[in-house]
């Protein structure tokens, strides 16, 4: 049962937000939880946070980075193409209890994921102060709606092309120093982006005691506990990424290991993106900024 | 009676090891009308027959087999056809050897009649020269929700679509099937015959619905609801399986190149790593340790093999206690699968990436008979060794899979997270039934099938009663 594509667009040079119709992964949608789809019927199945949902519509969004073959291929699909299937809404719903001062970290894509949840926190009365890391101008992302829902928006690029230069985490430890100064440290901070870069701040996090929930995401096949291929240590025991997740105490996963994990089909990967693609994601985007100029030069 | 007093079996014509050990086609090729006939008459066609009482489902093995003697493959089939509903799947892979071919009195001196064989027979050769979908019957107004795929939901659905139920499957994965279709190869099952059993359950008029997790997307509650979207079902079938793998707890398992039987075998047999056109990716893998040796093991070992890896499965138990089905095992150490039994892993290692470098086991003797009778294997000291391999996968079994159950506290289950449910699947729960893997933990096709049937059965009397 194929699902239509009813709006796309392109939010930076590899962001971009696809909305699915797919009542049956809408109706019961809420912040935190995933989708799976599959391109078609030779493609991966891929897993993606519900970012929006419209029960009414039957409508799911998903805001996502272009990185590989399958996130290629759908960034390349038009409003009205379909998709083979798009099933959800799959892992647990993020948790707001016991939150009232939080400091949510999203670093590049991870803010589309951090984003409704930290939409879900200014919500329900808290204080939400957000710190939005981008590597450069050109990907940075949702800078509006992060700034609807919070108090303080930091926002950060590597290279400091916009806002301030330098990484979320030097951010973070400024306004955990300044929180604790003022005696009125953040209770919980709510951690999205690349792995090294969750490990870093919940190594910060911990330094000050403040509680952090993080958003693994692993590789995954089936999203329903059957494969055991999204297995991380939290604590020292075992969980399932798809069923006891995404969302984890950041201060008890083992990042090591799910970096390690996380590189297991790196080589193949791009092998399959060529196969689809002809040409290299590299090559893609230089070929799309390419015509982007001549556009403009057009003109 | 019996005119053909061999006392062996026709064997079947197989791929040769050395050729299908590098391809997933077929291995075995199935029995031409002249060796069926010649099988067949092999039956004494006994008046007590002790092989019906092997089978779990009470196949009237010796009337099927008389009609394969008089030429009536299609009357064959439809005997089976009372009694099973997937022949051309249970003929493939059924244990025969521990339930009706055990029994069958030419095994005494001797081997058995072939009854799996010539059962796989009939239903091929029905496909193939008399193959009909069959028609819709009419509704009878009344609507069943079936939750998973598998043989338990199929046969379910199946014989309540006959009775005229209007059924929809919900099944979470992009295909129909259930372990048929992501668990067991290509090459011992081939997945076109598997589409065929799901094409005539649309025919009878069954919805299938994939990509509907029910625990997530709807829940058993909403389905017996009168909502008017995805309620309106008079009961519940939930055949759901036992598809959550089980690790050893020992050192490294989480090292890149450890993976559960169940991860290796859905890139290859669901996402068709094997075929170039699909985008699954499969790590390259050169020599591969597998830990376990069921059924599972044998299919991941076997996969392993046709992907160009060198195979050893490694057994903490010898050959007598192998679980996997004799003719598994045979055809795996015919592939070139090295076996080392009684030997159990005590830890896998890594290079200082994290990517598996090879395995550390130590070797066991079998020591007294445990509660089942089997006898218990122990550590023999001072026997550790180290083996090189770059993939290590667990087979060791499964268990009920937790998804359904946390959505559905209101129902009773084992103390392993099997629903419980009485011998026709009816549940703690009203209008809840349940069979299959579900309830029993990870178990046989044809027993899931069974349980399906007779779920079938007890919702049809439970709904007719209302
Ligand atoms: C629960 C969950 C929620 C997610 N939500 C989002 C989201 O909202 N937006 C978004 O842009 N992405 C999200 N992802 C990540 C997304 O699934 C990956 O970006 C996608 O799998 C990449 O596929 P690809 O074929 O395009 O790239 P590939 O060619 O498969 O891989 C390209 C690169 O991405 C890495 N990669 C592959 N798969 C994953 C993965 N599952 N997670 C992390 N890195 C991976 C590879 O190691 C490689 O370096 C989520 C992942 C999970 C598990
Ligand atoms: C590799 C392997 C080889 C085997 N070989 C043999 C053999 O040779 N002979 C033999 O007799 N048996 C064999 N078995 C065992 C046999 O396949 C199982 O006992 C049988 O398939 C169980 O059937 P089932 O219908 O109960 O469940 P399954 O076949 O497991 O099907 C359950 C289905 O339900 C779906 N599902 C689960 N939860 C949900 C949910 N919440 N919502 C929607 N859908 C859901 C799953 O995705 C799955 O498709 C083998 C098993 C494996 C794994
Ligand atoms: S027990 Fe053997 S010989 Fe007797 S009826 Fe069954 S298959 Fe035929
Ligand atoms: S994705 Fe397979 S168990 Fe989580």
């Amino acid at each position: 049962m194929p699902f239509q594509i009813v709006k796309k667009e392109q939010l930076s040079d590899n962001m971009f937000r696809v909305t699915f119709h797919a009542p049956l992964v809408a109706r019961r949608a809420q912040p935190g939880q995933f989708l799976m789809f599959r391109v078609d019927e030779f493609g991966e199945r891929m897993p993606i946070t519900i970012s929006y949902f419209d029960r009414e519509k039957g409508d799911v969004t998903v805001i996502m980075q272009r990185v590989g073959s399958t996130t290629a291929l759908l960034a390349s699909m038009n409003e009205g193409d379909y998709v083979a299937d798009v099933v959800g809404p799959l892992g647990n719903p993020a948790e707001f209890d016991n939150m009232h001062k939080v400091i949510v970290v999203g670093g590049g894509s991870g803010c589309a994921i951090a984003w409704p949840q930290a939409k879900g926190a200014f919500d329900r009365g808290c204080h939400v102060d957000i710190v939005a890391g981008f590597r450069t101008k050109g990907i940075v992302v949702l800078e509006d709606e992060m700034r609807a829902c919070c108090k303080n928006l930091y926002m950060m690029t590597d290279d400091g092309s916009y806002g301030e230069k330098g990484f979320t985490t030097v951010k973070l430890k400024e306004l955990l120093e300044k929180a604790k100064a003022e005696g009125e440290q953040y209770d919980t901070c709510i951690c999205i982006g690349p792995l090294p870069m969750m490990k870093f701040v919940c190594q910060i996090t911990k330094e000050y005691g403040v509680h952090t929930m993080v958003d693994m995401n692993c590789i995954m096949i089936d999203g329903s506990g059957m494969c055991g291929g999204c297995r991380l240590t939290v604590d020292g025991q075992r969980k399932f990424t798809c069923v006891d997740g995404p969302e984890f105490d950041g201060h008890l996963v083992d990042f090591d290991e799910a970096i390690a994990r996380s590189k297991i089909y790196e080589k193949q990967e791009a092998r399959v993106f060529q196969r689809r693609h002809h040409c290299t994601l590299q090559e893609l985007a230089d070929r799309e900024e390419a015509a982007r100029k001549a556009a403009k030069e057009g003109k | 009676m019996a005119t053909n007093l061999s006392p062996t079996k026709n064997p079947i014509p197989e791929q040769e090891p050395n050729v299908r050990n590098k391809n997933f086609d077929e291995v075995a090729l199935g029995y031409t009308v002249e060796l069926a006939l010649d099988e067949a008459n092999r039956c004494l066609q006994c008046r007590r027959p002790q092989c019906v009482t092997g089978c779990p489902v009470n196949v009237k093995i010796p009337d099927f087999i008389k009609l394969i003697t008089q030429q009536d493959f299609k009357g064959a089939y439809h005997k089976i056809l009372e009694d099973s509903s997937l022949p051309a799947i249970c003929g493939r892979v059924c244990p025969q050897e521990n339930q009706c071919e055990s029994k069958c009195v030419r095994g005494i001196k001797g081997e058995p009649v072939g009854i799996g064989r010539l059962e796989r027979f009939v239903a091929d050769w029905v496909m193939q020269n008399a193959d009909e979908m069959p028609e819709k019957p009419e509704r009878n107004g009344h609507r069943v929700a079936v939750v998973g795929s598998g043989p338990a939901g199929l046969a379910c659905a199946s014989d309540l679509a006959k009775l005229g139920y209007d059924v929809t499957v919900f099944e979470h994965l992009h295909k129909a099937g259930g372990v048929l279709a992501y668990g067991i190869p290509e090459f011992r099952l081939p997945k076109a015959l598997v589409q065929k059993e799901i094409d005539k359950l649309t025919a009878l008029g069954v919805t299938i619905q994939c990509d509907a997790t029910v625990g997530k997307a709807l829940l058993i509650d909403e389905l017996l609801s009168n909502d008017p979207d995805v309620g309106g079902y008079e009961a519940v079938f939930i055949g759901s399986g036992a598809g959550l793998p089980v690790f050893q707890n020992i050192p490294g398992l989480n090292y890149c190149g450890v993976f559960s039987a169940n991860e290796f075998l859905t890139r290859i047999n669901l996402m068709k790593a094997y075929d170039e056109r699909y985008d699954t990716p499969l790590m390259p893998i050169s020599k591969v340790c597998v830990v376990g040796a069921g059924n599972v093991a044998m299919d991941a070992a076997r996969c392993a093999k046709r992907l160009g890896a060198e195979v050893t499965v490694v057994y903490r138990r010898g050959e007598k206690e192998i679980p996997a089905r004799k003719e598994e095992y045979e055809h795996a150490k015919e592939e070139d699968i090295i076996f080392k039994l009684l030997t159990n892993p005590v830890e896998i290692l890594a290079d200082e990436n994290g990517w598996v470098r090879g395995i550390r086991c130590i070797e066991m003797e079998l020591g007294e008979p445990d509660a089942r009778g089997r006898r218990r294997p122990v550590e023999k000291p001072g026997s550790e060794f180290e083996m090189e391999c770059d993939a290590v996968i667990m087979a060791l079994g499964t268990s009920p899979n937790p998804l359904l159950r946390k959505a559905t506290p209101d129902m009773e289950y084992t103390e392993k997270g099997g629903i419980v449910a009485d011998e026709h699947g009816v549940t703690t729960k009203p209008g809840v039934f349940a069979g299959g893997d579900a309830v029993t933990g990870a178990a046989t096709v044809i027993k899931a099938m069974g349980a399906g049937k007779e779920a079938a059965a007890a919702i049809d009397r439970y709904i007719m009663k209302k």
